[in-house]
């Protein structure tokens, strides 16, 4: 069940958009498609929704093939970034449409909008106008739209760039208590590795219209199949011959088995972090050894610590330490 | 009151900073929507595109030499050469006086100032034969106030001032409404005069507005015929150009009418797209 | 010539100012910029407008009922109302589609489209006439001996005349809907088909009320021009009285014979003109709403 896209091929004349895609979504849980702009994903988030046709390739919805259906037959919810909220309308006549398409009784309707008001507190605001509620709340009224209808899918666009920082993170958690108690299949896309990261039960990243991983956000956050993934889901920071993420490197006052060298160039204290950035100076040997091969090559590695840390430490401008990877940190090859 | 959508009668709005879907947003043909497009395409065709071809077909269907016999003859020269000096003439001024104009009626504030916006729209929504009997009335054989234009080219130039002066006033109007008088308070606060603010610093701002609107009026003036053929009553020296072109059609000779209208379109064309390019040039320095 | 009032407005919000009528004491080269500007309209237009208008109070009450309500007269009024009425149906029509296809499909030649459209208005009615004579004229056109073979008379005749007219006013009602169209962008009918509806549904309910007032404004200001054109059908109609006339080809009729009606034919014209633009100027400031 959930939904399932196989093999989805899309292009808009010589881009390609989307190459062979395959993805797969539980159902009953709340995905999140992240990857830079231009990537795929919400050309991805259309062709499932209807609102595209892909080029090749098919989607399956709860069991049933739906690649030739129009979207107004797909029981697909939708929310854009833009509300999309239909200006001309009331509230309540907005959430209420697609119940008036479908011809349900005044009643049903009624009690249908009503539960749903209440359900993203709006019942205040069912007549006024969409141009007379803020950001958040649009984007309120158009959940409650989209679940009027019941449909079996709900498909986010980018839901929340269009707001304020702040409002971003309250809807961030409104979003995700929502589902809990709806459980709709949802799938959301987005750019914002955070929001990705906080909400989602499922996780899949795409980039230049191909998948570059799928899985729960701690297996992508903490075992990066590539560099891509790390970079975009974290900080970054490079040491030695690998890649691992500046609050995963011990600081060492001595030097120890596979430490390397470095001295503190800058140090910025942001809140309770300590963000230092080290000049790893390449050429000694590690393990004692005159025969080893010195690494001749010298980087910047950002680490992160906690105060308490750079405290204990004392760490200054000009110090001397040695760092090296802490030992369940994810670590990749640099190329 | 001309705030959003001040587009007069009759003329095109430029797109400008207007978005426009992407191309990744749009859906693609369908069979209704498909079908709708070949029946647009197949009335603007009809209607629009066909008879203009038809026009130029037979202009230089019968060769270059006939061509430029029909449009050198002395009375084709001197209508044209009238047409196109007088359009550039009025656009001219009424630039200058429609941005005058859209200026006192942004900044200014005075009774009756509804009425001026309604005697700025009269030219656009009249009538040109209407507007011609008008201004015939005033300046022609039983002028009251003695003024005697009738048959004479300044009596050609009013009525083209008459039917163009709401086009630059109307460009330049938005434009001026939505400036944002900050720049012009720094300029004030570092010594600049009324007069220097207003060309270094507002002057640049509706420059594409006014070239707009410029290229608009001189277009419609190239082509006016009704305003102009009551009070220039038939004679060569001030026959404009449709003038010219009408007179052809009633005698029946039709290739030369097509000839003139090919040079009057070609003409127009021209300027169109030199008054657009100095909008953009102007524009994108802006 | 600067507002040199401080904005309070924007101080408190902090937004950046517009320019405001200052009302403050008024200097001289103001004065003189106002005197410019109005003096140059009123001469331009008020005065002969004015004076036309006084020209047919002064003929009387009696000559304005005659001029007006005589058979040549009333038959103008018919045939300009089926011929403007016509024209502006077609391109409502045309308007609508042309816009609804320019703002939301993807197809080649949207340019070419965009641009034709925007060439009548570059044209001279003269020109225009002349084009349609050398299409559907039966001895002077391309397509004439078709028509005359299957005895359809354009030229010379009502369906001349309403092609004359619909060529003039084609833009204005595309103008007026696609920068709407463009402006609210395809999200709300893309919502409207996720939630179910068809194509009509999504016309009727989502589309129209969006446009509603850019398509009003549209449809006033071809009623404006197709009822005022003159030139291009004159040229296609043959001007036989009674049959062919319009009102404006019956006022330059008695304006040139010099026979009385001219005025206060004209009068009814400029009343029409001047309720079109009270009518655009009521709906101006909805023009973005929607």
């Amino acid at each position: 069940m959930g939904i399932e896209a196989r093999a989805i091929t899309k292009r808009f004349g010589a881009f390609v958009a989307l190459d062979e895609v395959n993805l797969t979504v539980a159902s009953g849980q709340l995905t999140a498609l992240l990857g830079p702009s231009g990537g795929g994903k919400s050309t991805l988030l259309r062709i499932i929704g209807g609102l595209e046709e892909a080029d090749s390739g098919s989607v399956v919805i709860d069991g049933v093939e739906v690649s030739g259906i129009p979207p107004q037959r797909r029981n697909v919810g939708f929310v854009f970034q833009h509300y999309a909220a239909f200006k001309h309308l009331s509230v309540y006549r907005n959430v209420a449409f697609g119940l008036e398409i479908r011809k349900r009784g005044k009643a049903e309707i009624r009690q249908r909008v009503t539960e749903l008001l209440e359900l993203v507190h709006l019942e205040q605001f069912a007549d006024r106008m969409p141009s007379q509620l803020s950001g958040g709340q649009r984007q309120r009224m158009a959940l409650a739209r989209a679940l009027a209808v019941e449909p079996k899918v709900l498909l986010l666009d980018e839901p929340f760039g269009a707001l304020d920082t702040k409002v971003r993170k309250e809807l961030r958690d409104w979003l995700r208590r929502l589902h809990d108690e709806v459980h709709v299949t949802t799938v959301f896309v987005t750019h914002d590795q955070e929001e990705a990261l906080e909400v989602s039960d499922s996780l899949v990243v795409i980039n230049a219209g191909r998948i570059e991983q799928v899985g729960s956000p701690n297996e992508l956050y903490d075992h990066p199949a590539n560099e891509f993934v790390m970079g975009f889901l974290g900080p970054v920071t490079r040491l030695g011959e690998h890649l691992v993420r500046p609050h995963d490197i011990e600081v060492l006052t001595a030097d120890s088995t596979g430490a390397v060298p470095a001295t503190v160039r800058r140090l910025a204290r942001v809140g309770f972090q300590v963000r230092a950035e080290l000049h790893t100076a390449g050429a000694q040997a590690t393990n004692g050894d005159p025969d080893s091969v010195p690494d001749a090559a010298e980087f910047d590695t950002a680490v992160q610590l906690t105060r308490g840390q750079a405290d204990a430490l004392d760490l200054q401008v000009g110090s001397r330490v040695w760092l090296r990877p802490s030992q369940h940190a994810s670590v990749l090859a640099a190329r | 009151m001309a705030e959003l959508s001040a587009a007069p009668a009759g003329t095109v709005r430029r797109r400008g900073a207007r978005s426009v879907p992407p191309e990744t947003e749009r859906a693609p043909l369908g069979v209704t929507s498909g079908t709708g497009l070949g029946l647009a395409v197949l009335w603007l065709s009809l209607l629009v595109l066909v008879p203009l071809a038809a026009v130029v077909s037979r202009a230089v269907g019968a060769g270059p030499g006939d061509f430029w016999a029909a449009v050198s003859t002395t009375e084709a020269v001197a209508a044209i050469r009238l047409t196109v000096l007088a359009a550039a003439g009025v656009s001219l001024v009424n630039a200058v006086m429609g941005t005058l104009v859209a200026w006192v009626l942004v900044r200014e504030e005075f009774p009756g100032k509804r009425l001026v916006e309604v005697l700025i729209d009269i030219p656009f929504a009249l009538p040109t034969i209407v507007a011609g009997l008008v201004l015939t009335t005033l300046y022609g054989p039983n002028s009251p106030i003695g003024v005697t234009w009738y048959a004479t080219r300044p009596g050609v130039l009013v009525a083209l001032l008459f039917v163009t002066l709401p086009f630059v006033v109307r460009t330049v109007e938005p434009v001026l409404l939505s400036l944002e008088t900050e720049a012009e308070q720094a300029a004030a606060s570092l010594g600049a005069g009324p007069v220097r603010t207003f060309v270094r610093i507002v002057l640049p701002a509706i420059t594409p507005a006014i070239a707009s609107g410029a290229a608009l009026a001189f277009g419609r003036a190239m082509g006016e015929y009704g305003s102009v053929v009551l009070i220039s009553g038939q004679l060569p020296r001030t026959e404009v150009a449709s003038q010219y072109i009408y007179q052809q059609i009633e005698s029946g000779y039709l290739p030369d009418a097509a000839a003139t209208a090919t040079v009057l379109l070609v003409i127009s064309v021209l300027v169109l797209a030199a008054l657009n390019g100095l909008r953009s040039w102007a524009a994108s320095r802006g | 010539m600067l507002s040199t009032t401080p904005d309070r407005a924007a101080a408190a919000t902090g937004t950046p100012s517009r320019p405001r009528p200052s009302r403050r004491r008024v200097s001289t080269s103001r004065w003189v910029l106002r005197l410019v500007a109005l003096a140059y309209v009123g001469l331009l237009v008020a005065l002969p407008v004015g004076l036309v208008l006084w020209r047919t109070v002064d003929q009387g009450a009696a000559a304005f009922v005659d001029a007006i309500s005589g058979p040549e007269a009333i038959a103008a009024f018919r045939l300009t109302a089926i011929v403007a009425g016509s024209a502006v149906l077609v391109n409502t029509v045309f308007g609508v589609g042309a816009a609804l296809l320019l703002a939301r499909y993807r197809f080649r030649g949207r340019a070419l489209l965009d641009l034709a459209i925007d060439l009548p208005i570059s044209v001279s009615p003269i020109i225009v006439g002349l084009a349609l004579v050398l299409a559907f004229g039966w001895t002077t056109g391309w397509f004439g001996p078709a028509l005359q073979n299957a005895g359809l008379q354009v030229i010379f005749a009502t369906p001349g005349m309403v092609l004359a007219t619909a060529f003039v006013s084609l833009p204005l009602v595309v103008r007026e809907v696609l920068p709407v169209l463009n402006e609210t962008g395809l999200e709300q009918d893309q919502a409207a088909r996720s939630l179910g509806a068809n194509a009509v549904q999504r016309f009727v309910r989502i589309t129209l009320p969006t446009i509603r007032w850019a398509l009003a404004y549209g449809v006033v200001l071809s009623i404006a021009r197709t009822l005022g054109e003159f030139g291009a059908v004159r040229v296609v109609s043959g001007n036989v009285g009674g049959q062919t006339q319009t009102v404006t080809l019956l006022v330059d009729e008695r304006a040139e014979q010099f026979e009385p009606g001219a005025y206060q034919l004209s009068v009814v014209l400029i009343a029409v003109a001047a309720l079109c633009i009270v009518v655009i100027s009521l709906l101006r400031p909805h023009g973005k709403d929607g």
